[in-house]
C-alpha cells in the first residue's frame, strides 16, 4: 500500500505532463479541423475530420508541429537550460533555502564565457571558467546564507542585482559577440539542432542534462551528503541534534548549486552564441516553478530530481504547444503562473489527504 | 455560598490520555485563588478550557450563575475571563495605548472607521490609573518598556475590557523580587474593584501572601482546597504529591564504574555532577530551572557558561554536538516534534541520522533498512515500514525511534530530556526498562523529569536544580517525594 502511494506521487509529475501533451494534441486537433473548415466552406465539422483523417500528415498541421519526433527534439532542447538550473536549484530548495539569483548567475557565467573565448582560451578552459565563475557565486550566496544567518530570500535577491551589476561590468553593457576569427567549437554547438525533423539525434546539451539529472539524483539519494541535504530542510534543529554542521552544509549546497548555474551559463551561451549579460530575466521563475511543479516543497524537505526535470519539460511543452495554437504571449504568460499556482495548490491538497 | 466561577467535574481527554479527570472548583467575587499543582497535574489543560482553547468533554463550568463554554478565546473574552499568560501576547511596534485598546479601538463608522486617537488614550490612561500605574506613557512603544511594564500593559488591555475573572498564569516567573511587589499591589486592586483572580504559580510562599484560598491539582483531578492562611505549607506539599505509586518500575541489576561525566558548575552551591558508567542519574526541577540549558550546554547545542565539563576525564574548553557525538554522547531531546525527530522523513532516516550506514560517502540503503527493521523489533515499534514517515506514528513510537537514535550512534552517555512525556503508559514502562538495560551495559544515563515517582523509581542518584543551580545530589533512596518537591521549590 504504501509503496504503492509512493509509485504515485512518483509518477504524479509524469501524469500531469501526459496530461498537458493530451490536452494540447485534443486542442490543436479541433484547430486545425476549424481552419480545414474555413479553407472549404459548408463542410461540417464530422465531414471535415473525415476527409482530414483520409491524408493526415498533410491535413494536421497544427497537431504535427507539436508532437511529431522533430518537435519532441526542440522540447529537449530548448529545455535543457531551464533543466540543468532545477537540478542546481533543487538541492538548495530541498535543504529550506531559495537562490533567486540564478538568472543573473547564469547571465554572468554566459558572458564569462563568450569573455575568454574572444581571449583565445580553448573551448574546455572557457567552460571550467564559467563553472568556477558560478561555484564562487554560490559559494558567496551559502556564506551569506549560513554565515549572517540571513534569509536566503532577501540575501539572494540582494545578489540577484548584484551578479547582473558584474555581468554587466564585465560585458561592458553589451552584448558580446564572438570575433570573427574563432571557428566552430563543441561549445558553440551543444544546443545546435541537427536534422530538424527527426528525434535523433539530440543535441549534446540534452544528453548533459539528462547525465547530470541522474548525477544530482544520485548524491541526493545515494549519498550521506544527500541525506543531510533532505534533514536539514525537513528540520534544522534535529539535523544540528544529530552532529550535522548545517551551516557548512549549506555553503556546499549553494556551492554545488552556482556549479549547476555555471554550467546552465555555458548552454546559454551555446544556444545564443554570445553572451547576453541582461539575458534570462525571466530563467529565476522557471526554475523555481519547474522544482516546485514537479513536487518541491517550499518549505524544504522534499523534492524529486525526476519530477524537477519533469516541470521544466512541461513549461516548455506548455509555452510550444502555446506557440503551435498562435496563442499570444501574454496569453502563454497568464497560463504558465496559473499552472505554476495550481500545482502548489494541488500538492498541498495530496500533503493534506494523508 | 454563590460563587462567580464554578467549576464542576470538569473532564478532558486527548486520546486515550485522560488530561483532566474531575475538576471542582469555586471562585468568589473579588477572590484571590490559588491553583496549585506539580508539572503536568492538568493547570494548563483547565486555563486552555477556561479561556476557550479546548472544549471540555464533561462537567459543568457557570460564570455567575450562567453556564459557560467558551468556543474560542474571543467567546471567553466577552463573556469577561481574561488570560494573562507567561509569554505576553503584545505587538511590540504598537504603543502603549494601541496594544491596550488593540482589538476594541475606539472609533467612527464601525470597524471601517477613523480611529479616535483621544479616546483610545483616555481609555489606556483610565485602566492603567486603575492599576495604579498612570504614569507610564501611553505613547511609548511597548519595545522600549521592562518585562514588569509590558505585563503591566497587558493586565491594562485585560481590564479594559472589563473582565469578571481575570487568570495568571506563572505571572512572577520573569520578574524582579521589586517588580512581582508592585504585581502583588495591582493584584490587590483587581481584587478591591471585585475582579476574580486565579493566581497560578509553582511558589507557595507567593501564593500565601497574594491569595485567599487555593486548589491542588494533581494528575488531572482537585484533591484539596481550603484557605491559604489556615493550611500548613507541608499539607499543601502532601497534597501536590501525594500519589500512590501505581506503575511498575522495572529494576534491572547494574553496577556503577567510573565517573564518565564531570559537570563543575563554578557558580554551583554544591560539589556539581557526576555520572558513573552504569549509572541512572535524575535531575529534577520545576519547569525553568535550567535542567534542559545544562544538556543542552553538556551536548555543546548552547555555548558553556561558567562550569566545567569532563567526558571519560577529558575536559575542552568548547563543545559541538559533532564532537561529543564523535565522544559517544548522545542527547534525546525534550521537544519530539520540534527537535527530536524530521517528522516527514521516514524511519530509517531518523534512526541513522548520527551515524548513517555508509561507506565512503555512499549509503547502503539495504543496511541501513534492514537495521532499522532489527531496532523496531527490538523496541517493538509499532509500524508498517522502515521508509514510513515517522510523523506518521503515535508519540510513544515516535519517542522509541528517538531513543532508538541513540541506542544506534551506540552513545555511551545518554542525556534524556523528559524521554516519557506526552506517551503512553505502555511505552514509559518500555523506557524504564530499556534505561535499566542500558545501565547494566555501563553506559551513563542522565534521566532529566518532571515527574518525580519515575526519579524515584528508575534512578540510583537523584539531584536537583533550582533557579538555574544545582541544589542538591542525593542517593535515590533518600530522597522521598515530599524533600524532592521541597528542594525544587527553594524551601531548603
Amino acid at each position: 500500500m504504501n509503496a504503492l502511494r509512493r509509485f504515485f506521487s512518483f509518477l504524479s509529475p509524469l501524469l500531469a505532463l501526459a496530461l498537458v501533451v493530451g490536452l494540447f494534441c485534443a486542442l490543436l486537433a479541433w484547430k486545425d479541423v476549424r481552419d480545414f473548415q474555413q479553407q472549404h466552406e459548408g463542410t461540417a465539422f464530422t465531414e471535415a475530420f473525415a476527409k482530414m483523417r483520409a491524408q493526415p500528415d498533410e491535413a494536421f498541421t497544427g497537431l504535427n508541429s507539436f508532437i511529431t519526433g522533430g518537435a519532441w527534439k526542440k522540447n529537449l532542447t530548448q529545455t535543457a537550460i531551464v533543466a540543468v538550473g532545477a537540478l542546481g536549484m533543487i538541492l538548495i530548495l530541498v535543504s529550506g533555502g531559495i537562490d533567486l539569483s540564478v538568472g543573473s548567475s547564469v547571465a554572468m557565467c554566459s558572458v564569462f564565457v563568450a569573455k575568454s573565448l574572444n581571449t583565445g582560451s580553448a573551448p574546455l578552459t572557457a567552460a571550467l571558467i564559467a563553472i568556477l565563475a558560478g561555484a564562487a557565486v554560490g559559494c558567496v550566496n551559502g556564506s551569506l546564507v549560513a554565515g549572517l544567518r540571513q534569509n536566503p530570500f532577501i540575501v539572494t535577491l540582494g545578489m540577484m542585482s548584484v551578479i547582473r551589476g558584474l555581468a554587466l561590468w564585465r560585458s561592458e553593457n553589451q552584448t558580446v559577440n564572438l570575433n570573427g576569427d574563432i571557428g566552430e567549437s563543441w561549445l558553440l554547438n551543444l544546443l545546435a539542432v541537427e536534422e530538424p525533423g527527426k528525434f535523433w539525434p539530440l543535441p549534446a546539451g540534452v544528453w548533459l542534462a539528462i547525465a547530470l539529472s541522474v548525477l544530482v539524483a544520485v548524491v541526493m539519494n545515494r549519498t550521506v551528503f544527500g541525506r543531510r541535504i533532505f534533514a536539514i530542510g525537513s528540520n534544522e534543529a534535529t539535523a544540528r541534534l544529530c552532529g550535522i554542521r548545517v551551516r557548512w552544509t549549506q555553503v556546499a549546497i549553494y556551492t554545488l548549486a552556482g556549479v549547476l548555474f555555471g554550467i546552465a551559463g555555458a548552454l546559454q551561451f551555446s544556444r545564443l552564441t554570445q553572451g547576453d549579460p541582461t539575458g534570462g530575466p525571466d530563467l529565476a521563475l522557471d526554475v523555481i516553478a519547474a522544482v516546485v511543479i514537479g513536487g518541491a516543497s517550499l518549505n524544504g524537505g522534499s523534492g524529486s530530481v525526476f519530477g524537477a526535470v519533469l516541470g521544466a519539460l512541461l513549461m516548455t511543452v506548455l509555452r510550444n504547444g502555446a506557440t503551435a495554437m498562435a496563442w499570444e504571449d501574454w496569453t502563454q504568460r497568464v497560463i504558465i503562473g496559473a499552472v505554476i499556482v495550481a500545482a502548489v495548490a494541488l500538492d498541498r491538497l495530496r500533503r493534506k489527504e494523508r | 455560598m454563590s460563587h462567580r466561577l464554578t467549576l464542576d467535574g470538569v473532564k478532558k481527554s486527548f486520546g486515550a490520555t485522560a488530561a483532566l479527570r474531575g475538576v471542582s472548583l469555586g471562585v468568589g467575587e473579588g477572590e484571590v485563588h490559588a491553583l496549585i499543582g506539580e508539572n503536568g497535574a492538568g493547570k494548563s489543560t483547565l486555563m486552555k478550557i477556561l479561556s476557550g482553547a479546548h472544549e471540555a468533554d464533561a462537567g459543568r463550568i457557570a460564570l455567575d450563575g450562567a453556564p459557560f463554554a467558551p468556543r474560542n478565546p474571543h467567546e471567553a473574552r466577552r463573556a469577561g475571563v481574561a488570560m494573562i499568560y507567561q509569554e505576553l501576547n503584545l505587538a511590540p511596534d504598537l504603543s502603549v495605548a494601541e496594544n491596550i485598546v488593540l482589538g476594541a479601538e475606539p472609533s467612527c463608522l464601525g470597524c471601517l472607521g477613523w480611529l479616535r486617537r483621544g479616546a483610545m488614550r483616555d481609555t489606556a490612561r483610565r485602566a492603567l490609573a486603575e492599576l495604579g500605574h498612570g504614569d507610564l506613557p501611553p505613547d511609548a512603544p511597548v519595545r522600549s518598556l521592562s518585562i514588569a511594564e509590558q505585563q503591566l500593559v497587558e493586565i491594562a488591555r485585560a481590564l479594559a475590557g472589563e473582565p469578571r475573572v481575570m487568570i495568571f498564569d506563572e505571572p512572577t516567573s520573569s520578574l524582579t523580587q521589586a517588580d512581582a511587589e508592585r504585581l502583588f499591589a495591582v493584584i490587590a486592586r483587581l481584587k478591591a474593584r471585585g475582579v476574580s483572580v486565579i493566581y497560578i504559580s509553582h511558589f507557595l510562599e507567593e501564593c500565601r501572601r497574594v491569595c485567599d484560598r487555593f486548589t491542588v491539582l494533581r494528575d488531572g483531578e482537585s484533591v484539596g482546597t481550603g484557605a491559604l492562611a489556615e493550611t500548613p505549607m507541608a499539607e499543601i506539599i502532601r497534597l501536590m504529591v501525594g500519589r500512590e505509586v501505581s506503575e511498575l518500575y522495572p529494576r534491572i541489576a547494574h553496577t556503577m564504574g567510573e565517573v564518565v561525566l564531570r559537570v563543575d558548575a563554578a557558580a554551583s552551591e554544591s560539589g556539581g555532577l557526576a555520572v558513573r558508567a552504569g549509572e541512572i542519574f535524575g535531575l529534577f526541577g520545576l519547569v525553568g530551572s535550567g535542567r534542559t540549558e545544562l544538556l543542552r550546554r553538556i551536548f555543546g547545542l548552547d555555548a558553556m557558561a561558567a562550569e566545567r565539563i569532563a567526558i571519560f576525564g577529558r575536559e575542552e574548553s568548547s563543545a559541538s554536538p559533532p564532537r561529543r557525538l564523535a565522544q559517544g554522547v548522545g542527547l534525546l531531546s525534550e521537544n519530539r516534534k520540534e527537535e527530536g525527530l524530521m517528522l516527514r522523513r521516514s524511519l530509517t532516516e531518523n534512526l541513522t541520522a548520527t551515524r548513517p550506514i555508509a561507506r565512503a560517502g555512499w549509503l547502503l540503503r539495504g543496511r541501513e533498512r534492514s537495521a532499522t527493521r532489527d531496532w523496531i523489533s527490538k523496541l517493538s515499534v509499532r509500524a508498517r515500514d522502515p521508509e514510513q514517515a515517522v510523523g506518521e506514528l503515535s508519540g510513544g513510537n515516535q519517542q522509541k525511534i528517538a531513543l532508538g537514535r541513540l541506542l544506534h550512534h551506540d552513545a555511551k552517555i545518554l542525556l534524556l530530556d523528559e524521554p516519557t512525556r506526552g506517551i503512553d503508559v505502555g511505552s514509559k514502562a518500555q523506557i524504564y526498562r530499556l534505561t535499566g538495560e542500558l545501565a547494566a551495559q555501563d553506559k551513563a544515563v542522565l534521566f532529566v523529569s518532571s515527574y518525580i515517582p519515575e526519579l524515584l523509581g528508575v534512578c540510583d542518584t537523584i539531584g536537583v536544580m533550582c533557579r538555574g543551580k544545582l541544589a542538591a545530589v542525593r542517593p535515590a533512596a533518600e530522597w522521598t517525594e515530599h524533600t524532592l518537591m521541597e528542594a525544587a521549590i527553594g524551601t531548603i
